[in-house]
C-alpha cells in the first residue's frame, strides 16, 4: 500500500463517561473506496467528524492527507469534501446560489466559480434544474447536489455519511454509479453506511464497527473467510439412499471449509471457491440425487449477521451457542 | 495549542449572505413596516404638539425624538420598546435554524472556523439593524425639515448621531441575547419564546420589581419618611437595580443625549445644583460624560452576551 491518505491510530472519543469511539486503527489508501459499516450508534459519524476536525479527539490521533485535523482543520477541510448524513441546503435559495455560497467559503475565485458550478451540476445531472429553489428538490436530488459540492471543491477525499439512506432503488443505483465514477478519477472515497449490499458492491475494503471498535477490517472476501470460513456458500438439497454417507465425501473436496447439516437432506457448505461441480459429482457418486444446488457469494449481510450473532452468543453464554 | 489560519476567513462571505437573507426575508419586511408605521404615528403627534407649544427651543429638532403626545409615546420611547423585538426577530433562529435545516455541518466542513459563522451572523444582524435605524433617523430629520421648516444645527445632528450609535449598541445587546438563546436551545420556537419573555421582563416587570427589591435591601429611613422624602440609600439601590435592564440604560442615555438640559441621571442633591444656571443646556461633551457609563454598559453587555454565545457554540457538537 502506498502512503495512506487517512490514518487513524488509537483514535478515541469520549463523552463524559461513555466511550463512543474506542481506540480504533485504520488506514485508507489513495484511490480506494473504503466503507465504514455498523449499526446506528456504533461510532461511524463521530469518527468522520473527528477526521474533519469538527469534533475534538479525546485520545489518539488521525492524519488526513498528512495533516492533523485538530491543529490544521482548514488545511484538511480545504482538500476534503464532506457530504453529511441527510444533507441540508438553504431552501429559499437555488442550487446555483447554494453552491455559489459554499464556493465563496472555499475561497474559489469569482472568475472560476461559475464554470466549476456549471460543471459539477452537469456531472450530477442537475444542470437543468440548477436555477430552481432547493425547496422543490427531492431527497435524491439534494443528495446529488451535495455530491456536486464535493466535485466543485475538487476534493482529494470524499467523505460520504450514509449517502444512500432514504433513497429509492433507482436513485441509489445512480448515486452509487457516481461514486464509482469518482473512484475512476482517482478520488479516495470513504463512506459510512448500514445498507450492506450497496456497500459490498462498491467498496474495496470495509471496516465493521461494533460499539465503538472496529471489529473486522478488510475486503469483503477476506471478511467472509474470517467470519464465515469461506467466500462462497453452497446450498444443497439431496435425496440419499439409506446408509450413504455423503457428508464425508463432501468434506474431502478441496476448498470446502465447513459443512453444516440442516434436517435430514439439507446441507449448507462454505467454501473458498465455487465447488458446485465437485459437490454434484460427490452426491451422484454416492448414489443420491440432487434436488437443489445453488451458490451465493458471501454477502456482507451474511457476514454481518453472523458476526453479530456470534457476539450475542459470546456474551449470552453457552445456552445460546446452539 | 495554536490553530492554523485566520479565524476570520470567510467572514465577509457569511456577512453578505446573511445580510441579503435578512433584507429579503418576509420577517424583516413585516418588522420594518411595523416600526415605520408606529414611528410615523408618533412623529405625527409630536409634530402637532411642537407646533402648538414650543417655538423658540434651541433644540427643536431633538424634540422630534423625545416629545410625546399621549396616548402615543415619543419616538424614542417606541424605539426603546421595538428595537428588542426586531433584534430578537433577527437572531432567535440564527444557529438552531442551521441545525434544523441540517446545513450547519455542511457549512462547517468548508475551510472556515466556527468563529466566522457566528461573528458573520452577528455582524450581519447588526448591519441590518443599522440600516433600519439610519433610514428612520433620516425620515425623522426629513420630516422635521418638511413639516416644521427647521434646518438642523451642527450640535443637533451630532447629538442625534450619537443617539444612533447608542441605539445600535442597544440593538447589539438584544441581538447577542437572541443569538445566545438560539445556540442554547435547539428549537427556534423555544428560543424565541424565552427571548420574548426576557424582553417583557426587562421592559415591563423589572421596572416594577426594582423599587420593591430596593425597599427590601435598604428599608426607608424613618427620618426621611417623616419629611416626606425618599431615603438616599433606597433610591440608590433602586437606580442601581433598575440599571440592570438594558432598557433603563438606553432610556437614560437617550435622556442625556437628546435633552441637553439633563444634568444628572438618578437622584440630584442640592449641592450639585449650586451655581448651576437652570434651564440652559449642557454642551455635547458634558452630556456625553453624563451618559458615558450607560453607553459603556450597553456595549459591554452586548460583548458579554456574544462571548457567552461564542463559548457555548465552540463547545457544541455539530451533529444533529
Amino acid at each position: 500500500m502506498s502512503e495512506p491518505v487517512i490514518a487513524a491510530r488509537g483514535l478515541t472519543k469520549r463523552y463524559r463517561n461513555a466511550v463512543v469511539v474506542d481506540a480504533i486503527n485504520f488506514e485508507v489508501a489513495k484511490g480506494e473506496i473504503f466503507g465504514l459499516l455498523g449499526p446506528n450508534g456504533a461510532g461511524k459519524t463521530t469518527t468522520i467528524l473527528m477526521m474533519l476536525g469538527l469534533t475534538e479527539v479525546s485520545a489518539g490521533e488521525v492524519r488526513v492527507l498528512g495533516e492533523d485535523p485538530v491543529r490544521a482543520p482548514l488545511q484538511v477541510k480545504r482538500r476534503v469534501g464532506y457530504l453529511p448524513d441527510s444533507v441540508g441546503f438553504y431552501d429559499q435559495m437555488t442550487a446555483v446560489e447554494n453552491l455559489s455560497y459554499t464556493a465563496k467559503l472555499m475561497g474559489i475565485g469569482s472568475d472560476e466559480r461559475q464554470a466549476r458550478i456549471e460543471r459539477a451540476l452537469t456531472r450530477v445531472r442537475l444542470n437543468e434544474v440548477g436555477n430552481k429553489r432547493v425547496a422543490t428538490y427531492s431527497r435524491g436530488m439534494r443528495q446529488r447536489l451535495g455530491l456536486a459540492e464535493i466535485l466543485m471543491k475538487h476534493a482529494e477525499i470524499a467523505i460520504l455519511d450514509e449517502p444512500t439512506s432514504g433513497l429509492d432503488p433507482q436513485s441509489t443505483h445512480e448515486f452509487l454509479e457516481m461514486i464509482e465514477e469518482l473512484k475512476r478519477e482517482g478520488m479516495t472515497v470513504l463512506l459510512s453506511s448500514h445498507l450492506l449490499d450497496q456497500v459490498q458492491r462498491i467498496c474495496d475494503r470495509v471496516a465493521l464497527f461494533n460499539a465503538g471498535r472496529i471489529a473486522l477490517l478488510g475486503s469483503v472476501s477476506e471478511l467472509a473467510q474470517q467470519v464465515l470460513g469461506g467466500g462462497y456458500l453452497v446450498d444443497l438439497d439431496v435425496e440419499m439412499p439409506p446408509g450413504a454417507d455423503v457428508e464425508r465425501r463432501l468434506r474431502d473436496i478441496a476448498g470446502i471449509t465447513s459443512v453444516q447439516r440442516f434436517g435430514q437432506f439439507r446441507y449448507r457448505i462454505a467454501a473458498t471457491r465455487d465447488v458446485r461441480p465437485e459437490v454434484a459429482r460427490a452426491v451422484v457418486g454416492a448414489g443420491g440425487s440432487l434436488t437443489k444446488l445453488s451458490v451465493e457469494e458471501a454477502s456482507l449481510d451474511a457476514i454481518y449477521t453472523r458476526y453479530f450473532q456470534r457476539q450475542a452468543g459470546a456474551t449470552g453464554g453457552s445456552r445460546d451457542a446452539a | 495549542m495554536r490553530r492554523e489560519g485566520s479565524a476570520f476567513q470567510g467572514l465577509g462571505t457569511v456577512i453578505l449572505k446573511e445580510l441579503s437573507d435578512h433584507l429579503s426575508s418576509a420577517r424583516m419586511r413585516v418588522l420594518e413596516w411595523l416600526v415605520v408605521l408606529i414611528a410615523f404615528a408618533s412623529l405625527y403627534g409630536t409634530i402637532d404638539r411642537i407646533r402648538d407649544t414650543t417655538a423658540e427651543d434651541p433644540f427643536l429638532l431633538l424634540k422630534l425624538f423625545t416629545v410625546e403626545r399621549p396616548p402615543l409615546p415619543s419616538f424614542v420611547g417606541i424605539l426603546g420598546f421595538l428595537i428588542p423585538l426586531v433584534a430578537i426577530g433577527l437572531g432567535f433562529d440564527a444557529v438552531n435554524g442551521e441545525h434544523n435545516r441540517r446545513t450547519l455541518s455542511r457549512i462547517l466542513a468548508q475551510p472556515i472556523y466556527r468563529d466566522a459563522l457566528l461573528m458573520g451572523k452577528f455582524l450581519a444582524g447588526l448591519a441590518t439593524l443599522a440600516i433600519m435605524l439610519l433610514c428612520m433617523w433620516l425620515l425623522v430629520i426629513g420630516a422635521g425639515i418638511w413639516f416644521l421648516g427647521i434646518p438642523p444645527g451642527t450640535e443637533e445632528v451630532l447629538r442625534s448621531l450619537v443617539f444612533l450609535g447608542v441605539a445600535l449598541a442597544y440593538c447589539g445587546v438584544w441581538l447577542a441575547l437572541a443569538m445566545l438563546l438560539s445556540i442554547v436551545f435547539r428549537s427556534a420556537a423555544t428560543a424565541a419564546l424565552v427571548a420574548l419573555g426576557l424582553w417583557l421582563f426587562a421592559t415591563l416587570i423589572w421596572p416594577m420589581l426594582a423599587p420593591a427589591i430596593a425597599q427590601i435591601i435598604a428599608p426607608p429611613d424613618v427620618r426621611y419618611q417623616l419629611l416626606g422624602l425618599p431615603s438616599p440609600a433606597t433610591v440608590e439601590w433602586q437606580t442601581a437595580l433598575a440599571r440592570l435592564s438594558p432598557n433603563q440604560l438606553f432610556g437614560e442615555c437617550v435622556l442625556a443625549i437628546l435633552s441637553p438640559t439633563t444634568r444628572a441621571l438618578g437622584p440630584i442633591y442640592l449641592e450639585q445644583l449650586q451655581g448651576a444656571v437652570t434651564g440652559t443646556g449642557l454642551p455635547l461633551s458634558q452630556s456625553l460624560l453624563i451618559a458615558w457609563p450607560q453607553m459603556v454598559g450597553l456595549v459591554a453587555g452586548s460583548i458579554v452576551l456574544f462571548v457567552a454565545g461564542y463559548i457555548v457554540f465552540q463547545r457544541q457538537e455539530v451533529r444533529a
